[in-house]
């Protein structure tokens, strides 16, 4: 057994990398800070586990482009071994026995679209003029702590101020884009640009990923935009591996923690935050364990931090309904497979890069708005859509040369089947409707499967600790973002509690690997304990 | 109006991102450096053989040219000339049959998307050339008029054939109609059985044509132009040497010397026609044509917009991507092409300048050039001076009948 003090200055429950990057800066800063992990490995969502022998799973988030550079270069992160690769291409298999490839090469992708439809090839200039203008209007506002729109202080003011201006820059039309962006479904939007099909059912992908709306519910236009705000090395909206994984972002948040003399723990779940007259002073671990700190930071969402590790009689009525009420609800699950061998697409020639990235069978909006009824009737998809990734393809540290590890993205699956609890059946019916789905397209694709990890919203709540699963600890419509991320009033990563904060996805600026919720978080802690946030570096200008 | 799916392509889309225009063997068979660029998706040399030389084909012999990227868009219709006068700001209705003529097309803000060239081949048959794309545009724009248009870029291809013996060679050629044409017009003939459309139009300022024709015929005729030109210094050419020229004929490119609206992602990027120096096109007096509310508006304001300007520069050194200042210290604007002119001796330049509604600023103008020597920038601060496009004036150009050199 490690043998550790009790006394921190603070004290982050969850290793997932936005407690890690919380943990960082404010160890960074001086603190003696420490994480505490239920499990026995680190990370939350960004995990790379080797659950068959010799390959390793990214079983949950599977591909990175969100993650702020700024942050990586504060906490020196490639220096503790964190590589970013960029996806080279995708595709979309269709129902007619051809397929829809994209590329990172601008020509090869306009190529691509060309085979479908020459206008919507295009179209996609346009397309993506109107994504990158509003990306650009979006993106400052990630590394900044949203204001209180209800508040007088200075601060909130100021940064009220700072989003008008950036309002009043954009041109009518544009500012009509951005509300439209805000409230549109991506269907509409898109058809604004396209007319085909498969093109559409592509790209409408990033609108519903993670989200309990459909492709034709209102909203959905802004969780495509929240995709799109990421970038691999200056090429913005391009998507990338973690090379060793996901989980090696977390190991290098890890590494770059303990070595500036942080303390980690796993295998320490915290029951309670321990709170005394209004004010935090510790956690008490599950096994009875009590560490103390002035300052607690929870990495959990806001449901789990306030309605499990928190004492009601410590909040006010009108914030637990406002937290029950926050919309965090399970829509998608995974299913991840260890392959014995590369699986065989006939339709895709050999060495196409296209099958290095995102591959999807879903070629109709039609269809994935049929996938949301399913899951609207409490079940999950029969044709569900599959987010489906073979990073070995790029990634030679995860399986032994010819092995591979396949991850699917899963949606829709729902957190209870017909209102009731997950069994063995319907979770083996689950996994096998979308492996059947993939074997239509891949002849031999069920004789390679070496072992399946199959991961319904159940097993994401029980193993990771995200609510209901959902990925964004919170959906990323309108009425859960900025200021009202997770809920009005307490949009500042604080909460009703002296020295209780949040750092997760619940907070803005939302889900994804991105880091950004985590070092807010720990820029207004700094504030709370009067100490200079002088290593951390404001977001980079967005030119 | 869109085209099936080529399932020919299928797969070879990422191993051959860039196509081949059908004179791309031909070109690649003139090929001694191998310079190529991508150019609207097409593999396109940069330089042949040897920039200098190549540039002083079209100035002193003949140079070919193969402009197929240019998208070509074929609109033809009973109502063609009604939807062009809608989508472009001239006024069609005053184009005659056989000629061409340089227009420009803005969005409904009265922002240029793209320059082009609009050849009239009938009453009621067009093909409208540009540097950019614009099918969803073009689409969008004819809504309710009785018109076709057909994406021809990829079927139709053509070269351009510019400088001072390029009639001769295509007399040699056997097209009798060449001592006739005249500059901006166009008829349709026959080499060897090749139908082609040549027009007397260019890039250059030069003496020149274009010809347009099928792809399935163009091997054949590249031949015989190549043979034809032997005695007469034909030179094949890359782009480097055309944009020389096209700089030095003070010709603007769309991405180039302005940011298309197309492609503008930053507020004030774009630019209205005013501003690029072509409000001579625009026709305010024919009925709606898109952008003209934002354009007649724009002239009420006070113009404080960037707009194009020629620029002659002090010494040798060219000037390309410098800054230019008022008075030596106040920002005015960038230079966004230039060259030393082998044929005006001067170093020149065009540049996007704010000097607003005053013309004031135009007398104290100086360009800072960064001239990098081994190793070392020498700062060079030079006086500027605004001159009237284009800085060589041929006489050859619009010469007619051409001589017969």
């Amino acid at each position: 057994m490690q043998s550790v003090e009790k006394n921190f200055d603070v004290i982050v429950i969850g290793s997932g990398h936005n407690g890690l990057v919380n943990a960082c800066y404010l160890q960074k800063a001086g603190l003696n800070v420490l994480v505490l992990e239920k499990n026995d490995w680190i990370g939350g969502a960004a995990v790379s586990r080797e659950l068959h022998p010799g390959i390793l799973y990214s079983n949950c988030s599977y591909v990175c482009s969100l993650f702020r550079p700024e942050i990586m270069r504060d906490l020196e992160l490639p220096k503790h071994g964190l590589q970013i690769v960029a996806i080279e291409g995708g595709t979309v298999f269709t129902r007619d026995g051809d397929y829809l490839a994209s590329f990172r090469n601008y020509h090869a992708k306009k190529r691509e679209l060309e085979r479908f439809s020459v206008k919507d090839s295009e179209s996609y200039l346009r397309y993506s003029r109107d994504i990158l203008k509003q990306c650009r209007f979006i993106q400052p506002l990630l590394m900044r702590t949203a204001p209180d729109p209800a508040s007088f202080k200075f601060r909130d003011l100021s940064e009220m101020l700072y989003i008008l201006r950036k309002v009043n820059d954009l041109t009518a039309s544009e500012l009509a884009d951005t509300v439209r962006f805000w409230t549109m479904s991506i269907s509409d939007f898109l058809d604004e640009y396209f007319e085909n099909d498969v093109i559409k059912a592509s790209l409408a992908v990033s609108g519903i990923i993670g989200t309990a709306l459909g492709p034709m519910s209102p909203g959905t236009a802004y969780v495509l935009l929240h995709h799109y705000m990421g970038e691999v090395d200056g090429s913005i909206g391009a998507w990338g591996y973690a090379r060793g994984g996901m989980g090696a972002i977390s190991k290098a948040l890890t590494s770059s923690f303990r070595a500036m003399g942080g303390t980690l723990l796993n295998n320490s779940e915290v029951e309670k935050v321990d709170i005394r007259g209004a004010r935090v002073k510790g956690v008490i671990l599950k096994n009875g364990d009590e560490y103390l700190a002035k300052n607690v930071v929870s990495n959990a969402d806001v449901k789990r931090t306030f309605l499990k590790l928190t004492d009601p009689e410590h909040l006010p009525p009108n914030f637990i309904k406002k937290v029950n009420n926050f919309k965090i609800r399970g829509s998608s699950g995974k299913v991840n497979i260890a392959l014995d061998s590369m699986p065989n697409f006939p339709v895709i020639s050999e060495n196409n890069p296209c099958l290095k990235g995102d591959i999807h069978f879903t070629d109709s909006i039609e269809r994935m708005e049929r996938a949301y009824d399913d899951w609207k009737m409490g079940t999950w998809s029969r044709d569900p859509f599959l987010d489906m990734m073979i990073p070995t393809l790029t990634d030679p540290t995860m399986a032994p040369p010819g092995k591979h590890f396949m991850s699917c993205f899963v949606q829709y699956c729902p957190p209870k089947v017909g209102g009731q609890n997950w069994t063995k059946e319907n979770k083996d019916a689950f996994g096998e409707t979308v492996i059947q789905q993939i074997a239509d397209y891949s002849p031999g694709f069920k004789d390679k499967i070496l072992h399946m990890e199959v991961r319904t919203p159940k097993e994401l709540e029980e193993e990771v600790g995200l609510t209901e699963g959902n990925i964004f600890q919170g959906e990323l419509t309108f009425d859960q973002l900025l200021f009202n991320r997770p809920i009005p009033g307490y949009a500042q990563y604080r909460s009703p509690i002296k020295g209780l904060y949040m750092c997760g996805s619940s907070t803005h600026p939302g889900g994804g690997v991105m880091g950004a919720p985590g070092r807010n978080a720990a820029v207004e802690i700094l504030k709370d304990l009067n100490l200079p946030d002088t290593d951390i570096r404001d977001a980079y200008e967005v030119l | 109006m869109t085209q099936l799916k080529d399932k020919k392509d299928r797969g070879t889309t990422f191993s051959k991102p860039l196509f081949r225009s059908p004179f791309y063997d031909f070109f690649a068979a003139q090929e001694t450096e191998g310079h190529w660029y991508d150019w609207n998706g097409y593999k396109s040399p940069t330089i042949l053989s040897d920039e200098e030389l190549e540039y002083f084909s079209i100035r002193s012999t003949s140079s070919v040219f193969d402009i197929t990227p240019l998208n070509k868009y074929r609109i033809v219709g009973s109502q063609a000339e009604e939807f062009l006068n809608k989508l472009t700001v001239r006024n069609v209705a005053k184009q005659n049959v056989a000629t061409v003529k340089y227009t420009l097309w803005c969005d409904q803000e009265g922002f240029v998307i793209d320059d082009g060239t609009l050849f009239r081949i009938s009453d009621n048959d067009f093909r409208l050339c540009s540097q950019e794309k614009h099918l969803p545009w073009l689409i969008d724009t004819s809504h309710g008029f009785d018109v076709e248009i057909i994406d021809e870029s990829k079927h139709v291809c053509g070269i351009s054939l510019q400088g001072p013996t390029s009639a001769s060679i295509l007399r040699l050629l056997g097209i009798n109609g060449i001592d006739n044409l005249k500059p901006f017009h166009l008829f349709q003939t026959k080499i060897s059985n090749i139908p082609i459309m040549i027009s007397r139009t260019g890039f250059t300022g030069d003496l020149g044509y274009e010809i347009f024709m099928k792809n399935n015929v163009a091997n054949k005729f590249i031949e015989r132009v190549w043979n034809a030109g032997t005695n007469h210094g034909l030179t094949a050419i890359g782009y480097n040497a055309l944009n020389m020229a096209r700089i030095e004929a003070g010709f603007i490119v769309a991405n180039i010397d302005f940011i298309s609206s197309d492609h503008a992602i930053r507020p004030n990027r774009c630019r209205r026609p005013d501003d690029l120096g072509l409000g001579w096109l625009v026709d305010l007096n024919k009925g709606f044509f898109n952008g003209k509310k934002a354009i007649l508006n724009s002239k009420l304001e006070d113009s404080e917009a960037f707009k194009i300007y020629a620029l002659e520069i002090d010494g040798k050194e060219p000037a390309e991507g410098s800054v230019i200042y008022y008075n030596k210290k106040d920002e005015v604007g960038t230079v966004t092409s230039a060259i030393w002119s082998p044929m005006a001796k001067k170093s020149i330049a065009l540049a996007q300048l704010k000097l607003g509604s005053s013309n004031s600023k135009m007398e104290n103008l100086w360009v800072e050039i960064y001239s990098l020597k081994e190793l070392q920038y020498h700062k060079l601060m030079k006086k500027v001076s605004i001159v009237k496009p284009p800085f060589i004036n041929l006489a050859r150009r619009s010469a007619c009948p051409p001589s017969n050199c």
